[in-house]
C-alpha cells in the first residue's frame, strides 16, 4: 500500500503543478483507526497529505456530482465504474477528469477487524502485506487480511479500473471463481413470510439517518422523495413500514446502477446490511439484461434504453 | 405542568379574500373556550402557530390587534400544504392556535416618538395590527406622527383594501399606498417600488423609529434609503420569517447565531442583526 | 455501599420488580440499553452504546397528540395529549458523559420559560446510575469539555468497578433512595475507597485527548462564522445524520401530523441541521441550502452559539462517538482546535 501512497502522491503533485488539474481528490489518513478522510487538494504542496490503504472504502465518485473545472480523482475498480455512470447521467464529463487508476486488492470490514480483535478498541490498525496487526491497550493481534474482507470485496469482479488516464501499479489479477450472489440466492430460496422476516429484522436498528443514501454517488437527487412533502411519499417517524419503504425504494433507485462499491454498508453506524437490497437488482440487471453497471460509456444504461425489438417480452 | 405544544381550539368565524390572485386571505377566528382567549394575550408584532389536525402547523403574524375583542385574524399565503389546506377549509371549520409566540415592536421604546412604517406585499399583517393599536384612542395619544408606505404588485394585490381607504381619510395617520406599477386609469396613489417612495415621502428621521416589513428584496433596498435618511441600526426594526417548527425556542431550527427567530424574535433591530451571523 | 457483581445482579433482578431498570445489552456488534429482563443480560464490561442513552429520555420518535378527523366525533380535530407512562426507571450503568449530556441539554427543555413536559417529566422520573470508566476510548475527551471518566454532573449514583465488586456511591437523594431500595451490598471500606480513588486518577490519567475550548467564548462570533476553514472542513461530509443522531447533546426535532384513516397523531422526531429540509422555507428559501453552511451550524451550534446563549461551556460531553462514526472522519477535536485557536 505504501507504493500505491507514493505514487498517488507523486502524480496529484505532478497535475497540480502543471496545472492539469485544479483540484485532486483523494484520502488522507484518518484520525481514527480505519477510518480515512477524503480530501479535495489544490496546492500541490499539500500531495504528501495523500494516502492509500484497505480502509479507502468510500465512494470518492460522491463528490464529483456537479462539480466544475478540471478534476484528478483516484478510483479503483468498483469508483471508476461509478464515474462512467456519472458521465453517463451527466453529472460530470470525462474531459474534466484525469483518473488516477488504482487497481484494488479488497478492502477491509472496520467491523470484521474490531471483532478478530475480540471486540477490543483497535488503538492502531497496521496493513502488512495480507496480514494486518491491531493494537490496543494491552493487546495485539495479527488477523489475516482475507479473513476480514468487505463481503462485497470478496465477490468483486472487477478490481482494476475500467476508466483511467494512469494506473498508479500494473492491473491485478481479477477474481473469477466467485459466486457474485450466493448470499442472493439464499434469500430468493426463502419463502415470502421468511424473506419477509429476514428484511424486516435487517433494517430494525435503522434509525434514517440516511449516511447508506448520502454515501452512495448514485444519490444525487436535488430533493430526494424521502424529503418531498408535496406530496409526502414516506412518514419521518422511526416507523417500521416508513423505514422498509426508504430501503426498498432507495435500493431501487438504485437499480442497474449499483456497482456494489459497498459504501452505504460501510457507513451505516448501526451495521444494517442493506447490499442484500442492491444486490438482488444487482443480479435481475445482470440475469434479465446481461448488464452490469459502469463498465462502458459507450452503452446506455439498461433501465434508460428503450428497443422496439426487445427479445423480452414484457417491455413490450 | 402546561403543555405549551398544545394548541387552543378555535373556529373559523370568517374567511375574506384578500388579493386578486385569491392568494391571501384572511381567517378570523374564535375560541372555542373564552378562557383560552384570555390566555392569548398578545402585543402586535408576536405570532402564533396555525394548527390543522392532519396537516400540521404554520406559523403566521398576528393582524388583529389587542385593542379587537373577541376574535384573533391571521392573513395567510397559500405557499405550503399546511397553508394550502387552510385555504380550503369553511366558516364553521375547526382548527388549532398555539400563541401568542415570539416578541413584538418595541412600543415601549416607540412611545413619544414618531412611528413610520414601511410595509411591503403580504408581511404587511403585523403592521395592520399595529396600525389598528395605535389609532386606538386610548393610545393614539401615546406616539407623534404615524406614517405609512405599503406597497404591492397591483392595486389587486394590496391588503386590507378597506381599511387602507379608510385611513386615507383620517388626519392622524399619513398614508403612502403604492403600487409597483398598475394599468388602472382610477389609480389615485402612488406608483413606484417601495424604497423609492420611502425616500420621496419620509421628510426626516428625526425622533422617529421606522418598523420594515417586507419580502428580502425590498429590505434589502429599504435599508439604506433609511440609514440616508438618518435612521440609526437601532431605530430600524425589522420582523424576520424562518422555518418553525416549535416556535418557543426548543426545536433547534430557526436559529440565527444564538438568537431563535421563534423566541428571541421575530422583531429584530437592524443593530442587533448587524452582529448575528447573515444566516437568514 | 459495596457489592459483589453477583450480589448487584441479584439485587437488581429484585428491584425489577418495581422500578424499570435499563442495562447495557450486548446486540450483535453493538450495545444498547434495554429493560433488565431474562433476555436483557446486562453487560457490565461494555465500552458504550452505538446510540447515545438520550432516547431513553428522549425517544426518536414521540407521538405529542391524538385527534380524530371523523366528522361525526364530538371533539373532531380537537388535540389532545396523548397518554403516557411516567413510572420510575433507573438506567444503570450510563457511562458519566453521556449523564453529563443531560445536564448540557437540560438547558434547552427545561428552561424559564418554557418546558418541555415529555422530556422533563422523563428526565424527572428517571435514575442515573453511572459506571464510571477504567479504561476510557482513545477518541474519548471528556475531560477537555467539563467531565471526566468519573464525572458526576447528571449522575444520581457512580459506579466504581473494582474487579469483582462495584463500589456504589450515592450522589443525589434519588440516588440515595435507589441504593436503599436495593438489598444486600455492605458498607465500603476505607480500603475500597482508597481502591476506587486511585482507579479514578488512573483513568483521568489514560485520557489522552486534551482539546482547547478556552477561548471559543471570546471569539467574535461573526469572525468564526466567516473564517476560511469552513469549506474544507466540510469538503467530504456528506450530509448525513449519523453524528447528529448519535450524539447525546444533539436535540433538535421536527413535528410531523401522520393520519391513519380518520385517527391521527402529532409525532416529533429526531431532526438534524445536516439535511436540507431543517431550514427550507415554503417559498422555496433556504437559508443553509449548501453543505459547507450546515456543517457549519453544526460546530458553531456547539462550540459557539450555546456557548454564548448558556454560559455553560460547549454542547458536547466528549463521548466521541461522532469522532468513531462519521463516515468520513470529520473530526469534532480538530474543528474545535480550528476554532479555538483562530
Amino acid at each position: 500500500m505504501l507504493e500505491y501512497t507514493e505514487k498517488i502522491r507523486e502524480t496529484a503533485r505532478k497535475l497540480l503543478e502543471e496545472g492539469k488539474v485544479e483540484a485532486f481528490i483523494g484520502y488522507t489518513k484518518g484520525t481514527v483507526p480505519m477510518m480515512n478522510h477524503p480530501v479535495v487538494i489544490r496546492d500541490p504542496g499539500k500531495a504528501d497529505i495523500l494516502h492509500w490503504d484497505s480502509n479507502c472504502a468510500l465512494n470518492l465518485c460522491n463528490y464529483l456530482t456537479k462539480m466544475k473545472g478540471k478534476i484528478g480523482i483516484i478510483a479503483n475498480g468498483c469508483n471508476s465504474r461509478n464515474i462512467v455512470t456519472h458521465i453517463l447521467e451527466n453529472q460530470v464529463s470525462r474531459d474534466q477528469l484525469y483518473i488516477v487508476g488504482i487497481p484494488c486488492k479488497g478492502m477491509v470490514d472496520h467491523r470484521a477487524v474490531k471483532r478478530a480483535a475480540g471486540n477490543r478498541e483497535p488503538e492502531e490498525v497496521i496493513e502488512e502485506g495480507d496480514t494486518i496487526v491491531v493494537k490496543g491497550r494491552g493487546f495485539e493481534e495479527t488477523i489475516k487480511k482475507k479473513d476480514v474482507m468487505q463481503r462485497n470485496c470478496l465477490v468483486c469482479t472487477h478490481r482494476n479500473p475500467v476508466i483511467y488516464d494512469e494506473m498508479v501499479a500494473p492491473s491485478v489479477e481479477e477474481q473469477k471463481e466467485v459466486d457474485q450472489f450466493k448470499d442472493v440466492q439464499m434469500i430468493e430460496e426463502m419463502t415470502s413470510e421468511k424473506k419477509w422476516n429476514f428484511f424486516t429484522r435487517a433494517i430494525s436498528k435503522c434509525i434514517r439517518c440516511y449516511a447508506c443514501r448520502n454515501a452512495c454517488p448514485l444519490c444525487y437527487c436535488p430533493t430526494c422523495f424521502v424529503d418531498e412533502s408535496r406530496p409526502q411519499w414516506v412518514g419521518k417517524s422511526s416507523d417500521p413500514i416508513d423505514t422498509m419503504t426508504f430501503h426498498i425504494l432507495r435500493a431501487y433507485h438504485c437499480a442497474g446502477r449499483c456497482t456494489d462499491c459497498g459504501a452505504c454498508e460501510r457507513v451505516c453506524p448501526v451495521g444494517i446490511p442493506m447490499r442484500q437490497f442492491t444486490k438482488k437488482l444487482n443480479k435481475d440487471a445482470l440475469e434479465l439484461f446481461s448488464w452490469e453497471a459502469g463498465l462502458t460509456l459507450d452503452q446506455r444504461p439498461a433501465l434508460d434504453t428503450y428497443r422496439p425489438n426487445d427479445y423480452n417480452d414484457f417491455v413490450r | 405542568m402546561e403543555n405549551p405544544y398544545l394548541p387552543y381550539p378555535v373556529r373559523i368565524e370568517d374567511i375574506t379574500v384578500e388579493t386578486e390572485d385569491r392568494n391571501l386571505k384572511t381567517f378570523k377566528f374564535v375560541f372555542l373556550n373564552p378562557e383560552d382567549e384570555v390566555k392569548f394575550s398578545y402585543t402586535p408584532g408576536q405570532f402564533a402557530e396555525l394548527s390543522i389536525a392532519g396537516k400540521g402547523e404554520i406559523p403566521i403574524g398576528i393582524a388583529s390587534s389587542p385593542t379587537e375583542k373577541g376574535f384573533v385574524c391571521f392573513t395567510v399565503n397559500k405557499v405550503g400544504l399546511v397553508s394550502s389546506h387552510l385555504h380550503n377549509m369553511k366558516k364553521g371549520d375547526l382548527m388549532g392556535i398555539r400563541g401568542p409566540l415570539g416578541n413584538w415592536y418595541p412600543w415601549d421604546q416607540m412611545e413619544g416618538k414618531n412611528v413610520v412604517i414601511v410595509g411591503g406585499g403580504f408581511a404587511f399583517t403585523t403592521l395592520r395590527s399595529s396600525i389598528i393599536y395605535m389609532l386606538h384612542p386610548e393610545n393614539r395619544p401615546k406616539f407623534k406622527d404615524i406614517t405609512v408606505v405599503y406597497g404591492a404588485r397591483s392595486p389587486g394585490m394590496l391588503l386590507y383594501k378597506e381599511e387602507l381607504a379608510q385611513w386615507e381619510q383620517r388626519k392622524d395617520i399619513n398614508m403612502h399606498i403604492t403600487v409597483d406599477s398598475t394599468n388602472d386609469p382610477k389609480w389615485k396613489y402612488n406608483v413606484g417600488f417601495v424604497p423609492a417612495i420611502t425616500e420621496k415621502k419620509i421628510a426626516s428621521a428625526e425622533d422617529a423609529i421606522a418598523i420594515v416589513c417586507g419580502p428580502p428584496i425590498m429590505i434589502k433596498f429599504t435599508q439604506p434609503v433609511l440609514e440616508k435618511l438618518g435612521f440609526s441600526p437601532e431605530r430600524i426594526i425589522l420582523s424576520l420569517e424562518m422555518r418553525m417548527k416549535c416556535g418557543i425556542g426548543i426545536c433547534g431550527r430557526c436559529n440565527i447565531g444564538d438568537k431563535y427567530v421563534c423566541k428571541d424574535g421575530p422583531v429584530f433591530s437592524l443593530a442587533q442583526l448587524k452582529t448575528m451571523p447573515p444566516e437568514y | 455501599m459495596l457489592f459483589t457483581k453477583d450480589d448487584w445482579g441479584k439485587a437488581l433482578e429484585e428491584l425489577r420488580k418495581s422500578t424499570r431498570i435499563l442495562v447495557p445489552v450486548k446486540e450483535g456488534d453493538l450495545h444498547t440499553f434495554q429493560p433488565l429482563a431474562e433476555k436483557g443480560i446486562p453487560d457490565w464490561n461494555y465500552q458504550n452504546t452505538r446510540m447515545s442513552p438520550k432516547a431513553l429520555v428522549y425517544p426518536q420518535s414521540e407521538r405529542m397528540f391524538e385527534y380524530s378527523l371523523g366528522e361525526g366525533d364530538a371533539n373532531a380535530h380537537v388535540l389532545k395529549e396523548s397518554s403516557k407512562e411516567y413510572k420510575p426507571q433507573a438506567v444503570v450503568g450510563i457511562r458519566p458523559c453521556d449523564a453529563h449530556a443531560f445536564q448540557i441539554v437540560k438547558l434547552n427543555f427545561d428552561n424559564p420559560e418554557f418546558k418541555d413536559p415529555w422530556w422533563v417529566k422523563r428526565h424527572d422520573s428517571t435514575t442515573f446510575v453511572g459506571l464510571g470508566c477504567n479504561e476510557p476510548c482513545s477518541t474519548c475527551f471528556c475531560t477537555s469539555v467539563g467531565g471526566g471518566p468519573f464525572g458526576k454532573k447528571g449522575l444520581d449514583v457512580i459506579l466504581h468497578d473494582l474487579g469483582s465488586r462495584f463500589l456504589a456511591t450515592s450522589l443525589t437523594a434519588k440516588g440515595e433512595g435507589f441504593l436503599a431500595g436495593l438489598k444486600g451490598g455492605q458498607k465500603a471500606g476505607e480500603k475500597d475507597i482508597a481502591e476506587a480513588q486511585e482507579m479514578e486518577e488512573w483513568a483521568g490519567q489514560k485520557i489522552s485527548g486534551k482539546i482547547p475550548t478556552r477561548q471559543l467564548k471570546d471569539k467574535v462570533v461573526n469572525q468564526l462564522f466567516n473564517a476560511p476553514f469552513w469549506e474544507e472542513v466540510a469538503f467530504s461530509c456528506i450530509n448525513c445524520g449519523t453524528c447528529t443522531f448519535l450524539c447525546p447533546t444533539c436535540w433538535c426535532f421536527d413535528i410531523q401530523d401522520e393520519v391513519l384513516g380518520k385517527e391521527g397523531d402529532r409525532i416529533r422526531n429526531w431532526d438534524s441541521c445536516m439535511f436540507p429540509l431543517f431550514t427550507l422555507h415554503g417559498s422555496g428559501h433556504n437559508p443553509r441550502d449548501k453543505k459547507t453552511q450546515r456543517v457549519r451550524q453544526r460546530f458553531m451550534h456547539k462550540l459557539k452559539y450555546y456557548v454564548d446563549k448558556y454560559g455553560n461551556g460547549v454542547q458536547c460531553s466528549g463521548c466521541g462517538r461522532c469522532v468513531r462514526y462519521c463516515p468520513v472522519n470529520i473530526d469534532i477535536r480538530q474543528v474545535c482546535e480550528l476554532m479555538n485557536n483562530y
